[in-house]
C-alpha cells in the first residue's frame, strides 16, 4: 500500500503559513521531550513505533478526523509503516520525508529584503533548529554569514542566483552547531573570516576578521563592516551590511540575549557583554534591522517567516537589553546560565578544524541541538527576574 | 564475549526492523533468557532501552564493536515479580554494603553473564543459577556466601540449594541488584 507524504519544505511552508497539522511522532518519549515540529497551530500524539508493532487500533482512536495528519520517526523508516498500518484501518497519514533528520536539516531562504543598487539580503532559516543564516548578493557576487554545516544549500543557492560566494564569514566560532562555512569557502574558492581571537587553535588558513573590516560586494560596492563585540565569545563580531542591517551573531537576539560561558568563563565575559549591548550597540543607528544567529521559538517568526527587528524596536521590548544596575546584569546572566549543549567542546573542536568527525558520529552526540538551549532558560530567568521587581 | 541463550543479527537493517526483529526473536524466548542483538542503526540504542522498559523486559546495556552496536535483553520472567521468598535467611543491601570487605565472605552473584557483565558488586563471583549445581565446588563452604540476584528471587533458589549441598552460612540479598544504589564495576568482556 502506498502512503502521501511531506517534505521538510511543505512541513516549513505550514508553520510560516500558521496552518494547522495533526503531528503522530511515533519516535520515543525521550526524544519527543527533547525536541518536535513546532508549529502554532499544531497538535500532538507520541506513541513510540514500538509500542504499536501489535496493532494501531488504540492509537486510532486518538487521531483527529477533522485535520491532516503527519506521522514523524527519526528517519522515515517507522513513519512509512505507521502511516501504512493506519491506512489498512482506513486512515489517511502522510509522513515526513526523511524524518526528523531531515526536518533538522531543512533550511527556508527568505528575504528579508533589497540592498541599494538592485541587490538582496536573504536569511536562511534552520526551521527545525532555530539557526539563521545569511548571504548578501550584489552585482553577481555574494557573501555567506554564519552557514550552517549544510554547506550544498549555501553554494546551490548562490548559483541558482548566479551569484559567485566571494566571502564567508562567522561571527563567532560557534559552540552549539557545526559551522559549513569552511567547508562553502573551499569549494568556491571563498576566503573564510573568523575573528581571530576565537581561532587561536584553528588548524586551518583563515582571513582575520578585525574591528573595522571592510568588504565590498559587486559594481555597485555593497558595504559589508565588521564591527566587534564580544561577550558571547571574546571574538564575537558583528556586521552591519549596506548600512541598512545588523548581524549580530549570538550576542544579541529578537526576544533575549547571549550567554558568555561556551568557550570560557562567564565572569570574565560578562562585563564584555554588557560593554557590546549597552555601550557599542547604543551607538549603532536606531533604524538598522537586526538580524540574529538564531531564534529561540516559533512566536518570533515575522508573517513570511522571517526573523528580525529594528534596533529601536529590541532596545525597548528586548527584557536583557533594560537591566539598568550593572551588578544586576552580571549577576542575572551568570547566575542563571542554561545548560551548555551536548557536546559544545566536541562542536568548538570541530569548527576549529582539530577533529573531522563522520556524520554517524556527529549523530552520536546529538548535535545541532536547539537554540533554545542557549538562550530560553536565561530569557526566562530575566523575564521572572523583571516581573519580580515590578511586584516588589 | 558474554554469554548469551540466543544471538540475532540487525546489522543493515534501518529503523523500525531492529526492534521489529528483537520483539520477534523475543516471542522464542524462555522467561529469563538473554539474546544479544547485533545492530549498526544507532538509534537502536535509545530504541531498546524504552522498548524493553515499555514492554516489560530488561534492558541490561550495550557494548560497542567497531560500527556495531551488541544490545543485551533479559526476556522477562513474571514469577520472579510474585512468588514470596522462601529461604529465611536474608540482608538488606543497606547490611550488605556495611558487610563489604569485612572477614571471609563471598558474594556470589546467580545472574545471567550479560547482566553481571554490566554491572556488579566489586568481587563478586559469576554463577549463573543454572550452573550453580554443577559448579558449586569453585565455592569455599567454609566461607559465608551472600547471594545476590536482579530482586532476590533467583538467589532465593540458588541460597536454597546451597544449604542443601551442606552450606551453613547463606545469607539471600533480598533486594537484589535493582536496588542496589552502592558501587558497581562493569567486566571487561
Amino acid at each position: 500500500m502506498t502512503v502521501e507524504s511531506l517534505t521538510a519544505k511543505e512541513v516549513a511552508k505550514k508553520v510560516i503559513n500558521n496552518e494547522p497539522l495533526f503531528i503522530f511522532d511515533v519516535r520515543n518519549e525521550d526524544a519527543f521531550a527533547d525536541w518536535k515540529i513546532e508549529g502554532s497551530r499544531f497538535d500532538y500524539l507520541n506513541i513510540p513505533y514500538f509500542d504499536l508493532l501489535d496493532g494501531v487500533e488504540e492509537a486510532a482512536a486518538k487521531l483527529p478526523t477533522d485535520k491532516d495528519i503527519l506521522v514523524v520517526c527519526a528517519k522515515e523508516g517507522s513513519s512509512v509503516m505507521v502511516a501504512e498500518m493506519l491506512a489498512e484501518e482506513g486512515i489517511e497519514a502522510a509522513y515526513l520525508e526523511g524524518g526528523m533528520k531531515a526536518w533538522s536539516e531543512h533550511l527556508e531562504p527568505v528575504k528579508v529584503g533589497d540592498l541599494k543598487g538592485g541587490g538582496e539580503l536573504y536569511q536562511f532559516v534552520r526551521i527545525g533548529k532555530g539557526c539563521l543564516s545569511y548571504m548578501a548578493i550584489s552585482d553577481g557576487e555574494a557573501a555567506v554569514i554564519d552557514a550552517t554545516r549544510m554547506a550544498d544549500v549555501f553554494l546551490n543557492f548562490a548559483a541558482e542566483k548566479g551569484a559567485v560566494i566571494k566571502h564567508v564569514f562567522d561571527t563567532h566560532l560557534h559552540a552549539d552547531h557545526i559551522s559549513g562555512g569552511r567547508q562553502i569557502a573551499e569549494a568556491i574558492g571563498a576566503a573564510y573570516y573568523l575573528p581571530p581571537a576565537d581561532a587561536e587553535e584553528v588548524v586551518f588558513d583563515y582571513v582575520k576578521l578585525v574591528n573595522g573590516l571592510k568588504v565590498e560586494l559587486g559594481e555597485e560596492k555593497t558595504e559589508i563592516h565588521a564591527f566587534y563585540s564580544p561577550g558571547h565569545t571574546i571574538g564575537s563580531t558583528s556586521f552591519i551590511v549596506d548600512g541598512q542591517y545588523l548581524m549580530t551573531g549570538d550576542i544579541l537576539f529578537i526576544d533575549s540575549i547571549g550567554r558568555p560561558d561556551l568557550a570560557g568563563l562567564a565572569e570574565d565575559w560578562v562585563g564584555d557583554l554588557r560593554e557590546s549591548l549597552y555601550k557599542r550597540y547604543p551607538g549603532l543607528a536606531d533604524g538598522l534591522i537586526v538580524l540574529p544567529a538564531h531564534f529561540m521559538i516559533i512566536d518570533e517568526l515575522n508573517e513570511d517567516g522571517s526573523v528580525y527587528k529594528t534596533l529601536s524596536a529590541l532596545f525597548k521590548e528586548n527584557h536583557g537589553l533594560n537591566i539598568e544596575d550593572e551588578q544586576t546584569f552580571r549577576d542575572m546572566v551568570t547566575r542563571h546560565l542554561p545548560p551548555q549543549p551536548n557536546a559544545y567542546q566536541e562542536i568548538r573542536k570541530t569548527n576549529m578544524g582539530i577533529i573531522s568527525p563522520a556524520e554517524e558520529e556527529q549523530r552520536k552526540w546529538r548535535l545541532d541541538q536547539t537554540a533554545v538551549l542557549c538562550g530560553k532558560p536565561l530569557n526566562e530567568a530575566i523575564k521572572n527576574w523583571k516581573l519580580k521587581e515590578r511586584l516588589t | 564475549m558474554i554469554k548469551t541463550d540466543k544471538t540475532l543479527d540487525a546489522k543493515g537493517l534501518a529503523c523500525p526492523m531492529p526492534i521489529v526483529r528483537t520483539k520477534k526473536a523475543m516471542n522464542d524466548l524462555e522467561p529469563g533468557q538473554v539474546i544479544e542483538v547485533q545492530a549498526t542503526d544507532r538509534g537502536s540504542l535509545a530504541d531498546m532501552k524504552a522498548w524493553a522498559k515499555s514492554s516489560g523486559n530488561h534492558y541490561l546495556g550495550t557494548s560497542e564493536e567497531g560500527n556495531v552496536l551488541i544490545h543485551y535483553l533479559r526476556k522477562a520472567d513474571r514469577s520472579e515479580e510474585k512468588e514470596e521468598m522462601k529461604f529465611p535467611h536474608t540482608l538488606t543491601n543497606a547490611e550488605l554494603e556495611q558487610q563489604l570487605g569485612h572477614g571471609d565472605l563471598i558474594v556470589l552473584d546467580v545472574r545471567e553473564p550479560a547482566e553481571y557483565a554490566f554491572g556488579h558488586i566489586e568481587g563478586a563471583v559469576s554463577i549463573p543459577l543454572g550452573e550453580l549445581e554443577q559448579r558449586m565446588s569453585e565455592l569455599d563452604s567454609d566461607k559465608e556466601v551472600i547471594v545476590i540476584c536482579r530482586t532476590g528471587k533467583r538467589s532465593d533458589f540458588a541460597a536454597k540449594q546451597l544449604e542443601e549441598k551442606g552450606f551453613t552460612r547463606i545469607k539471600n540479598a533480598a533486594q537484589g541488584m535493582s536496588e542496589w544504589t552502592g558501587a558497581t564495576e562493569p567486566n571487561n568482556a
